[in-house]
């Protein structure tokens, strides 16, 4: 049976996380629908079309799922649920609060933030902050699923999928979208950044963070942070990594002024290499870092800097 | 209006966890238990609700063991009014607790149930979104702020972008985030107090919910260790590794 991914996007363009969870959706079936939930999104449907290893595109188009409310698009999902194996959503903040209502409403028990496929039914999931790896097997029909989109590679855009509408929508009445306040930046994405700096408490104000992002600017890098960093104010909430933040998977993950809590590691041992600098050598950042220094960051920060150049 | 709250007892999360010989899961045999995290700012809103006159009665209810008592007697100490205890050993999958928080719901007729966004054992992110679904009732997730007025409930999320703002029609559900407050510590007499106040306890079958498991946990493991690094003493020898020996600048 065919699988389903639910796509994430803003009505204008997709999110990079579909493309990886496609990637985990085309490990389980050859055949791969991908849903497009949105209003006057049809530049995400045709940019759906390309994606990779996608046979058909469902286009909901509808004013009810502009703004990604669940209490609309989980219906949605399942009332065509019953057409597929298994249901994909990205574990990001959008497939999170969408997924399990669909899964409620389908009577099944999702199984969240897979980093591992072993079969058809068979998955293999972080549990205690990734502090354990636990292989689970599903015993519903159907299954529905998030995503981990740092544990599986983006699908290229080497697709032409067919475009097919499907019906559905109406405002639940049950919430109202009434304002945002995205955080805009030039700088590469967290979750899809090759290289990102990350600061924590040890930064000990929002200027001093300007250190770290002219540092990330020269490397082409993501500015992340610890949660006592947002907590203190000194960045946005969605600069945020760990088990209860974003979790990262970069080339390289420069960590500065972070002691290395369980909760922190859970969100970026993963990444490729890690370097830490901290003042204390015995934190416990060092013991997952592939290069650590011993210094302090306000002269260690202007000293990489130069050697940058 | 009622508030519910869901809250969980899991491992302390200042423990480091450890796998058990038969990975089977993890070691709980003289581990500190606590209450999660995210349940302890949920108790928190909902008491400082009720303290700003905008709830009447803060009831805590716990699902699992009957160690959970302990649980909910903080909860009851930080300042919940009663609590109810379901007893299962162990807890059930979130779509069993979600089913059994229906029962209750639909029992003590709450204005708002506010649950934490994830329990940090399962790290499943599911239970509340499990039971506005099966409420069909309005959900506010990963809230770091909330402003409860006639009719509407204003929450803020915090998403991957940054923050939205969604307005609600009660009755909803709401799971909290990290920063939406700072949650109490219970003082000696109200932790006294607490053990006074009233606790029942129900069966899943006094709820007529059927919990059986839908997943099975084949092995537990620990995660592969990372190679030990090694340590620079200078930005050049740092640039130098990152460039010539890792080739990730
Ligand atoms: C339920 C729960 C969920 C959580 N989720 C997350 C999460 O998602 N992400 C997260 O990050 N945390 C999370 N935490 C918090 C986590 O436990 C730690 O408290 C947090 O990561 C600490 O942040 P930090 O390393 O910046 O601060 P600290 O632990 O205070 O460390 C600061 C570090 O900076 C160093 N330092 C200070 N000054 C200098 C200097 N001048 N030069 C060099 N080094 C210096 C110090 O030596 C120290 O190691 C969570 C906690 C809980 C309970
Ligand atoms: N066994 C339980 N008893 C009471 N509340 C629970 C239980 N499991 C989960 N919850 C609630 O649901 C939230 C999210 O849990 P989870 O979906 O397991 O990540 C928790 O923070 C609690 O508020």
């Amino acid at each position: 049976m065919a699988i389903l991914v639910i796509g994430e996007h803003d009505n204008s363009t997709l999110r990079p996380s579909t493309l990886n969870t496609v990637t985990a959706a085309a490990e389980l079936g050859t055949e791969v629908d991908l849903l497009i939930a949105g209003a006057d999104c049809s530049s995400v449907t045709d940019e759906a079309s390309k994606v990779g290893s996608v046979s058909r595109v469902l286009a909901a188009d509808d004013p009810s799922f502009s703004d990604g409310l669940a209490e609309n698009i989980a219906p949605l999902i399942a009332s065509i649920a019953g057409n597929y194996s298994h249901v994909l959503a990205p574990a990001t903040t959008y497939g999170k609060n969408i997924l399990p209502r669909a899964s409620a409403l389908l009577d099944v028990q999702q199984i969240s933030d897979i980093s591992g496929i072993e079969s058809e039914d068979t998955f293999i999931r972080p549990i205690y902050a990734g502090n354990a790896m636990a292989t689970v097997r599903s015993t519903d029909a159907l299954k529905l699923i998030t995503v981990r989109t740092t544990a599986f590679d983006a699908v290229g855009m080497d697709g032409a999928a067919s475009v097919e509408t499907v019906s559905g929508g109406g405002d639940a009445g049950l919430s109202k979208f009434v304002g945002e306040e995205l955080t805009r930046s030039e700088r590469p994405e967290l979750t899809t950044a090759d290289i990102i700096v990350s600061g924590g408490r040890g930064m000990q104000s929002s200027e001093n963070f300007v250190l770290l992002e002219k540092l990330a600017d020269k490397l082409g890098a993501a500015v992340g942070a610890s949660r006592a960093a947002v907590d203190a104010g000194y960045v946005p909430n969605d600069y945020q990594v760990g088990q209860t933040g974003k979790v990262v998977a970069p080339n390289v993950y420069i960590a500065v002024g972070i002691s290395g809590a369980i909760q922190h590691l859970a969100g970026m041992k993963d990444s490729k290499v890690i370097v830490a600098i901290n003042k204390d050598e015995e934190a416990p950042i060092f013991q997952v870092a592939d290069f650590g220094w011993v210094a302090d960051l306000f002269e260690a920060i202007p000293q990489l800097d130069s050697a940058l150049e | 209006m009622k508030v519910l709250v869901p809250i969980k007892r899991v491992i302390d999360a200042n423990i480091k966890v450890r796998v058990n010989a038969d990975q089977s899961g993890v070691e709980l045999n003289n581990v500190k238990m606590a209450m999660n995290p995210f349940c302890e700012i949920a108790v928190e809103e909902a008491i400082r609700l009720r303290e700003g006159g905008k709830a009447e009665e803060v009831i805590a209810v716990a699902v699992g063991p009957s160690q959970s008592q302990e649980t909910l007697r903080t909860a009851l100490a930080m300042g919940a009014d009663r609590a109810i205890l379901i007893e299962t050993d162990p807890a059930p999958e979130p779509l069993g607790v979600a089913k059994l928080l229906k029962a209750v719901t639909e029992k003590e007729n709450p204005g708002l149930v506010i649950l934490g966004k994830q329990a940090i054992d399962g790290d499943n992110n599911q239970t509340g979104q499990m039971l506005a679904a099966l409420l069909d009732w309005s959900i506010g997730t990963f809230v770091s702020g909330m402003e409860v007025n006639d009719g509407s409930v204003r929450v803020t999320r915090e998403v991957d972008g940054g923050l939205e703002n969604i307005d609600l029609t009660p009755p909803c559900v709401i799971t909290v985030d990290l920063r939406l407050n700072e949650p109490r510590y219970a003082s000696l007499p109200n932790i006294m107090k607490a053990k006074k106040k009233p606790l029942e306890t129900f069966s899943p079958d006094d709820l007529g919910v059927d919990v059986s498991p839908r997943i099975e946990v084949l092995k537990v493991i620990e995660p592969p260790a990372r190679a030990a690094g090694v340590k620079v003493s200078s930005a050049e020898e740092l640039v130098e590794k990152l460039r010539n020996e890792a080739k990730v600048i």
